[in-house]
């Protein structure tokens, strides 16, 4: 759904992150929420319908960007800068306070 | 820790008002959820300064670049990726970073923390592949994304017109632009005169729209704009003319104008003002930009849209008011005079009436069946039955349907709720209140508040 500018322009990636297990290049300035539209299957599920859901503010007013990052459940993507070696993985159900 | 002024949000007008207390010896702290400072508009401005992005994203990004650098240069304590989620008297401003939380005190409170792009429900808008025009512009600031496939743009306001030309600058397509602006009224042209003090401002509008026209992709004067897939969004379908027009769609990004975050002013129980036109709560502030509570301040988009030149001019004018509230011995009305702010907000300003008038929220109803709370999935249909069944208060509704009560805690349905209540009793929308705010601002984990170490007074 996007891509980087970078890919083209860049030999190398910036980063590698892990993506449900999956090795997956990075770009610094890059957030977790916009791994979540680069690669399948990552976005959030409700907790309602379980419908799929995916990032659609980008800017910490929405969280459809849930996900589980680095075994820490509930983390707003589009707030969390990917680092080398990062964790991702889909976020099922409802956000528990008090995990 | 312990300053005299706390700023939230590192955007034009938090950074204008930090660098004019710093200038004046007060101690400050600004705070921010994103990475780097720049706000919306400067999203990623240093790092970006070498990239291929930073010609395309054009003049008034490239502005930010100095604004940054008088920011670093001021000697101002910053703290970066932190959000804040509580603010109480006295007063204490709770924050979380890297998983950890504080909490900060402060003489005085400036919040500068933006603005957030209207959520407008219709069918379909919660697939995959619908997002936000804002949004797309933050992941081209932050990663130098670029959406890929057959593209569409729809909204109205100077955002998609802008987004649209930095895609096209960098080789991205669009495959088609449904403005939903209305036709301009007479009294928008009205508006005119005052517009030509910004021929720049003016003339950077004219271009966008005469670029995209040129293109032929331009589709007005539509209705019904539906976006339908199964589990991903497929196609969209409107209707114009009478006809139903359907198209094969790969990322739809939608835009229908700006409004306040008013959610840290609503927790705290500031008076706001009901703007007609627009369609939003705006707090209510002095001419130094404090609210009803005595040392909350608000500047720029926060206190009202304005775009980045008045959140400049209003964060110096409300370092000013803060240095006067803090009576340090300053004389903030010569200060004032002296660097001819008032000259420069009604500058900046000159645009923004034809704006305001130009791009009116849209006031269609919200049909039955489609989802208005993203985070509960609560439809338009279940929340008129429920406003039906109770007084015209928001609160009602909430109770009854969850609508809400989600992790966004209403900063996507708030607004439609409102209107919703309002069409079902036939009350002026602004007649009807928000939803009650209460901290904390966003959810927080017991683990985030357990690292919560002692008040310093
Ligand atoms: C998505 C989006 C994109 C925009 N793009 C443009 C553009 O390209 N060009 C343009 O002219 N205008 C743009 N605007 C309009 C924008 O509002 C500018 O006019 C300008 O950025 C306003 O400056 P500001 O200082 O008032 O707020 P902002 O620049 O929005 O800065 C507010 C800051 O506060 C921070 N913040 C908010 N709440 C919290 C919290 N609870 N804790 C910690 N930090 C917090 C935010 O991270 C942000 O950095 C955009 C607006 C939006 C919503
Ligand atoms: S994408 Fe909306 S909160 Fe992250």
């Amino acid at each position: 759904m996007f891509r980087s500018v970078m890919a083209g322009l860049k030999e190398q990636a910036d980063m590698t992150v892990y993506v449900n297990g999956v090795e997956t290049p990075a770009w610094d300035g890059e957030t977790v929420a916009s791994i979540l539209l680069r690669v399948p299957n990552v976005g959030r599920q409700t907790p309602v319908s379980g419908e799929t859901r995916l990032p659609y503010c980008q800017m910490g007013v929405c969280f459809e960007c849930l996900a589980v990052v680095d075994g820490v459940p509930s983390v707003q993507g589009c707030l969390m800068p990917l680092k080398d070696g990062m964790r991702i993985e889909r976020q099922r159900g409802r956000r528990e306070v008090g995990q | 820790m312990s300053y005299d002024v706390v700023v939230i949000g590192a955007g034009p007008a938090g950074m204008a008002a930090a660098v004019q207390l710093a200038k004046l010896g007060i101690s400050v702290c600004v705070v921010d959820e994103q990475p780097a400072p720049g706000g919306q508009i400067w999203r990623g401005v240093e790092r970006n300064a070498t990239s291929p992005v930073f010609k395309a994203l054009g003049e008034d990004y490239q502005k930010g670049s100095s604004a940054t650098a008088a920011f670093h240069a001021a000697g101002i304590d910053y703290q970066p990726a932190a959000q804040v989620w509580q603010i109480e008297d006295g007063w204490k401003v709770f924050l979380t970073a890297e998983g950890k939380s504080r909490c900060i005190t402060a003489k005085a409170i400036l919040l500068a923390n933006g603005a957030q792009e209207r959520p407008v429900p219709f069918a379909g808008w919660t697939l995959p592949g619908v997002m936000t025009v804002g949004a797309a512009q933050i992941l081209l600031k932050s990663g130098g994304m670029l959406p890929e496939g057959d593209v569409w743009i729809a909204g109205a306001g100077p955002l998609p017109l802008l987004y649209a030309t930095q895609l096209l600058e960098l080789g991205g397509k669009v495959a088609g632009y449904i403005d939903t602006s209305q036709k301009p009224s007479l009294k928008a042209l009205s508006h005119l005169p005052a517009a030509w003090r910004d021929f720049p401002g003016l003339m950077k509008g004219l271009r966008w729209i005469w670029k995209l026209r040129r293109s032929g992709k331009l589709v007005r004067n539509t209705r019904n704009l539906r976006a339908t897939g199964d589990g991903q969004l497929r196609q969209i379908e409107w209707e114009s003319n009478g006809k139903t027009r359907k198209r094969d769609v790969g990322v739809l990004l939608v835009h229908e104008g700006v409004v306040p975050r008013i959610h840290e002013t609503m927790a705290l129980g500031c008076d706001h003002d009901w703007n007609d036109q627009q369609k939003y709560f705006a707090p209510r502030v002095d001419q130094w930009g404090e609210t009803s509570r005595k040392g909350i301040f608000v500047a720029g988009d926060a206190g009202g849209i304005g775009g980045w030149k008045v959140a400049t001019v209003s964060g110096e004018i409300a370092g000013l008011g803060i240095a006067r509230f803090l009576n340090i011995g300053i004389d903030a009305e010569k200060l004032r005079r002296e660097a001819a702010l008032d000259d420069g907000r009604k500058r900046a300003m000159a645009l923004r009436p034809l704006l305001d008038a130009l791009y009116t929220p849209p006031q269609t109803p919200i049909a039955d069946d489609v989802v208005v709370c993203r985070c509960e999935e609560v439809t338009a249909g279940r929340i008129r039955e429920a406003a039906r069944a109770s007084a015209p208060d928001v609160g009602a509704v909430k109770a009854a349907t969850r609508c809400g009560m989600g992790p966004c805690q209403g900063r996507q349905c708030g607004y439609s709720v409102q209107a919703l209540v309002a069409e079902v009793n036939n009350l002026p929308v602004g007649d009807v209140r928000f939803f009650n705010i209460r901290p904390p601002l966003k959810p927080v984990t017991l683990g985030e508040i357990a690292t919560l170490q002692d008040v310093e007074a």
